[in-house]
């Protein structure tokens, strides 16, 4: 069986995503800053390094308990840059808009964007509308590009991660796509889950100050912390160990999850982050971050080890082992 | 907070350590047990209780995941449905990836057909409810556990006379194939851990025929690492013993005679017929029809769904993994050109498929504590 076609899978930001990029777009653009494949690219210029990312949401529906597609735009694309240390502060919007969508439903969109911004202290300095037939886009696609400063003392990336790192995550996992789930047509579902779509630049610089040599910061959107942490092994070529018993999960999500047979550990979330930062230093990162309004709810879930490079492996609540994969296949399709 | 206090009571890792204790004294010779279940599988793995179990004890995975024991044919059909005009497909998200012989759901999506992942039978009603002027077509693909809810779905529609839906039903029942593994050649099984879920519905009296004429250590069990644990001390016990019996260690949930009104309704909607399990050919009686009465809701009866048999997918072992002849590290496929991304077989697709599992847990690696 021969597939010569894109298929959802291919948007997972799972296995077949790497692939698509390994095999399809590298090879075409060959650059070292993109080659290195950070949420941001890293830039160094004449004035210092700055940080540049871009990203588009697709999310189905456009409003989900907790947020809309408008502040999810700006929120992905501030945290992108936050993961990189940097603070935002540019931003360009392109709109792709389905004919027929409602004025109010586009204000409301916009509205919470502009609010979003205002909280990050970005900028929008320039963007772009273009509006396509009925039926050939649902309702409103949103790109967003932005470039945000790094200060000279912060050196944070995916393959910075060392034996000894103590592993904090700044709440609970699977809010987000869980939230998305549960209103999508057809699902019935009767639940209070709201969705963590958040800015996280404050809490970054709050970490930045507090423990200046966290090594890496990582937002786990698609794929969930599982896929996060199996690409933070594989490029700083450790091992993390990980331990179930202090996974932090809200109770329905952990429900909903089991009923339809999902694993928290893959489900997205939008405003988290995994922040891996040496021992001596954790508990002033992990302080910092509990300041935070959202990382009331953060603690440490593993450490990193020199054994089994480029592995994720979890101790169960029962005290068996088991290996963490990234997800593969598209778990669930236009979740951002 | 129920949900957490019930996980935790049964995820407790004194009594955890206690019962692998006590498996790991039984257990003197070495020991071979087959899971019939997906959903144990998984839980096996995902817990780490292979990691715990002593080296004498192999645990062998059954047919018990239906999408693994679907038949090539059958996917076929499914694909031929979907490319039916003015047709919705409504399937479970597992099928969506299980090659057929020339092409996969996901595929016949991206080449334009109309087909939407659904997490129950009624999802599917509801959306012919809205779909009005198309057909939404439900693909009944399952056991004992999920029938039942298919049934309804039916019934529901019939109630709503809804003129626009349907359903192609490949359902299986357990009992029947568990008899033909017995028999399988190549196949050496000490003792059955049977599916909890479908004991639910079905009652152990549903085993009780079978284990007459088989006489092998059979203990249902439930999904919880001490429900497991639990099931697994049971057989061991018996084999060691000498002495089958058919338990039940599934008390909380499964009783003698299961959930008499989801049979009812499965007897409603349903009759027994013979079915084609991958890697196991006809099983008598081991499949079940949409009755006559219900004809219009009939998707194999209202479609022309004839599909040529093509020879299956050269190189893949799924039916003798299925049967517990083999495990997936015999599979010359396994992990190079068949991985999840890249299915060559269905057993690498669904979420129970065995060598799903033992891809995404690395079994290979054998990590132990
Ligand atoms: S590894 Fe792939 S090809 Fe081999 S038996 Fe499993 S599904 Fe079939």
């Amino acid at each position: 069986m021969k597939n010569d076609s894109i298929l959802l899978d291919h948007g997972s930001g799972g296995k077949m995503a790497h692939q698509l990029m390994h095999d399809l777009l590298l090879p075409l653009f060959r650059d070292p800053v993109l080659a290195r494949l950070h949420d941001g690219a890293l830039l160094e210029t004449p004035q210092g390094r700055i940080a540049f990312s871009t990203d588009s949401f697709v999310v189905d529906p456009p409003f989900f308990p907790g947020g809309n597609i408008g502040d999810l735009a700006v929120n992905g694309t501030v945290n992108d840059l936050a993961m990189c240390g940097a603070r935002p502060a540019f931003m360009s919007l392109g709109l792709i808009l389905e004919e027929g969508l409602a004025i109010e439903t586009l204000q409301c969109i916009l509205i919470s964007m502009a609010q979003a911004l205002e909280r990050s202290g970005t900028r929008l300095v320039t963007g772009d509308t273009k509006v396509v037939p009925r039926g050939t886009a649902d309702k409103i696609f949103i790109n967003t590009s932005g470039i945000g400063f790094v200060p000279p003392a912060a050196h944070i990336s995916g393959d910075q991660a060392r034996p000894g790192d103590c592993v904090i995550l700044s709440g609970n996992m699977g809010d987000h796509g869980i939230a998305v789930l549960t209103q999508r047509q057809g699902l019935d579902f009767e639940s209070d889950v709201i969705s963590d779509t958040a800015p996280l630049h404050a809490m970054v610089q709050a970490i930045l100050a507090a423990a200046p040599p966290v090594h890496v910061l990582r937002d786990p959107t698609r794929g969930g912390v599982a896929t996060a942490l199996n690409e933070i092994a594989l490029q700083s070529g450790v091992g993390i160990e990980i331990d179930e018993h202090s996974l932090p999960v809200a109770p329905a999500v952990a429900g909903i999850c089991e009923m339809l047979g999902l694993d928290p550990l893959h489900v997205a979330n939008e405003g988290k982050l995994l922040c891996l930062v040496p021992e001596d230093h954790a508990s002033n990162a992990l302080a910092a971050i509990q300041r935070d309004p959202f990382g009331r709810a953060a603690c440490i879930i593993g450490r990193v080890t020199g054994d089994h490079p480029g592995r994720v492996i979890l101790s169960t609540r029962i005290g068996g082992r088991r290996i963490v994969d990234m997800l593969s296949g598209e778990q669930l399709p236009r979740i951002c | 907070m129920m949900v957490l206090d019930y996980a935790c009571a049964f995820q407790d890792a004194g009594i955890a350590g206690h019962l692998v204790h006590r498996i790991a004294q039984a257990a003197n010779n070495p020991i071979r047990i087959m899971e019939v279940c997906g959903t144990h599988t998984m839980a096996l793995f995902r817990h780490g209780i292979r990691s715990l179990l002593p080296r004498t004890i192999t645990m062998l995975s059954g047919p018990g995941c239906p999408v693994c024991v679907t038949e090539q044919t059958d996917i076929d059909r499914c694909i031929a449905l979907a490319r039916q005009k003015d047709v919705v497909v409504a399937t479970f998200g597992d099928l969506m990836r299980v090659p057929g012989s020339t092409a996969s759901l996901q595929m016949a999506k991206a080449a334009g057909a109309d087909v939407r992942v659904v997490y129950s039978a009624m999802d599917a009603v509801n959306l012919a409810r809205r779909q009005t002027g198309r057909i939404v077509a439900f693909l009944g693909i399952g056991f004992e556990t999920t029938a039942p809810t298919v049934g309804g779905a039916i019934l529901a529609a019939e109630q709503l006379d809804l003129p626009n839906f349907c359903v192609l039903s490949a359902h299986k029942t357990v009992p029947p194939a568990l008899e033909t593994l017995m028999a399988y050649p190549g196949t050496t099984i000490d003792g059955f851990l049977l599916p909890g879920h479908v004991s639910i519905i079905s009652g152990v009296r549903a085993y009780r025929r079978w284990f007459g004429r088989c006489q092998i250590p059979s203990v249902v069990a439930g999904f919880e690492p001490i429900d497991l644990l639990q099931g697994i001390l049971a057989l061991v016990r018996q084999i060691q013993a000498d002495a089958p019996a058919l338990e039940n260690a599934y008390g909380r949930a499964v009783t003698e005679n299961g959930n008499t009104a989801a049979q009812e309704v499965l007897a409603r909607v349903f009759e027994p017929v013979d079915a084609r399990w991958r890697g196991m050919g006809t099983i008598a009686n081991s499949g079940l029809a949409i009755r006559s009465a219900y004809a219009r809701f009939d998707a194999a009866r209202r479609f022309d769904l004839a599909v040529t048999p093509l020879p299956p997918t050269k190189g893949c072992i799924c039916g003798d993994i299925l049967t517990g002849v083999k495990t997936p590290r015999h599979c010359p496929l396994f992990g190079s050109t068949c991985t999840p991304a890249t299915p060559v077989g269905p057993c690498m697709v669904s979420s129970e498929g065995t060598c799903a599992a033992y891809y995404s847990y690395h079994e290979q690696e054998g990590i132990r504590p």
